[in-house]
């Protein structure tokens, strides 16, 4: 391990674009390590992934968007990188914009820098539904945690260690994260801050959000921040 | 005692005696038979002395015993379903840290036997 960051993309069935993206990030950010998470996928992503220069951890099942991301945090904590970033294996999220969410993590400027799609840069636009939610939830969250919160939802972030182990623990809610850990963060004392990055929407009609699945988030996010807000100082 | 009362406690007595001999052969754990063993001694108790299902019906405002009955049943129900969920809960965490383990243990395994090959 010749590296200090990590870079951890959770996968599940992206063999199609996994090894373009693993390419590009090579090409873009050198001198770091990136491992895919391979969330129990029926098709090649393992392979594509491997073939293109990156360690693979296979789940032996599917654990979701948040298990597979925490495996990659235990895998962070076990080899002993000191910085993880965060990626989506689809291609919405642009490897250029990882030194720019690194840099105030690595400074020490913050625990945790998330990047937000709305802060200027790129043209990112959200279907209505998913941007009452974003509007709804990213308003609780800047007024719970005193900072202004553009994008709650943002699977785009760069760790530092302290955000790790308390992501790698029993604390991290592993359904959606996202409005409900910033919050966990501020209360866990941990400083969160946003860096706007470039983001593109789905290429595919294929949604996480469909049916009752919105249904589900909005009660989920109330019932989980109440809980968390209840809930004594975390460590 | 009437019809009745004797089919109910006969039923509840069996039910009792399987559930006991289901965790005298290991295939139910002590402590999910807990609310099992007591329901069913609770229904034995009432087929017994009936009488006091009313009372204990006129007591929550219930005037027709099959409801307060009922009520009884429903609550066990709950209960028993609450306990499944509680123990569900756990069961997927225990289920999700395992999967973890076993693809970090996997992904070492991979590269010891590229090392040993070489």
């Amino acid at each position: 391990m010749i590296s200090d960051t990590l870079i951890i993309i959770p996968a599940y069935n992206e063999g199609g674009g996994i090894g373009r993206l693993i390419k590009d990030i090579r090409l873009k950010v050198p001198g770091v390590d990136i491992v895919v998470v391979d969330d129990g996928s029926s098709d090649d992503t393992a392979l594509q992934a491997s073939s293109a220069g990156a360690k693979v951890i296979r789940l032996p099942v599917n654990l979701g968007y948040g298990g597979a991301l925490q495996t990659g945090f235990k895998y962070v904590l076990a080899n002993g990188y000191r910085y993880a970033v965060q990626i989506d294996a689809d291609g919405q999220h642009e490897p250029s914009s990882i030194p720019a969410l690194l840099e105030p993590v690595k400074k020490g400027e913050a625990d945790v820098a998330m990047g937000s799609r709305f802060m200027g840069e790129g043209s990112y636009k959200a279907s209505f539904a998913r941007g009452i939610g974003m509007w709804l939830f990213g308003g609780i969250a800047s007024a719970l945690i005193g900072r202004k919160v553009t994008d709650a939802t943002t699977g785009f972030q760069a760790l530092g260690p302290n955000v790790i182990r308390f992501y790698a623990s029993e604390n991290y809610p592993v359904d959606f994260p996202d409005a409900d850990v910033l919050i966990m963060l501020h209360r866990a004392g941990l400083k969160s801050i946003e860096v706007p990055v470039v983001m593109y929407p789905r290429t595919d009609g294929r949604s996480m959000h469909s049916g009752l699945k919105p249904l589900y988030y909005v009660f989920k996010m109330f019932l989980s921040i109440f809980v968390t807000l209840l809930r004594k100082t975390l460590s | 005692m009437d019809k009745v009362q004797v089919v109910s406690l006969v039923v509840s007595f069996c039910i009792l005696i399987g559930v006991i001999d289901l965790v005298r052969r290991g295939k139910l754990k002590e402590n999910y038979s807990v609310l099992w063993i007591c329901t069913s001694l609770i229904i034995m108790f009432f087929a017994i002395f009936r009488h006091l299902i009313d009372w204990l019906g006129r007591l929550v405002g219930i005037y027709y015993s099959p409801s307060a009955f009922f009520l009884m049943a429903f609550i066990f129900i709950m209960l028993i379903t609450l306990q499944f969920s509680v123990v569900i809960s756990k069961l997927s965490e225990r289920n999700k840290v395992l999967a973890q383990e076993i693809a970090l243990l996997r992904l070492k395994v991979e590269e010891l036997e590229r090392m040993s090959a070489s």
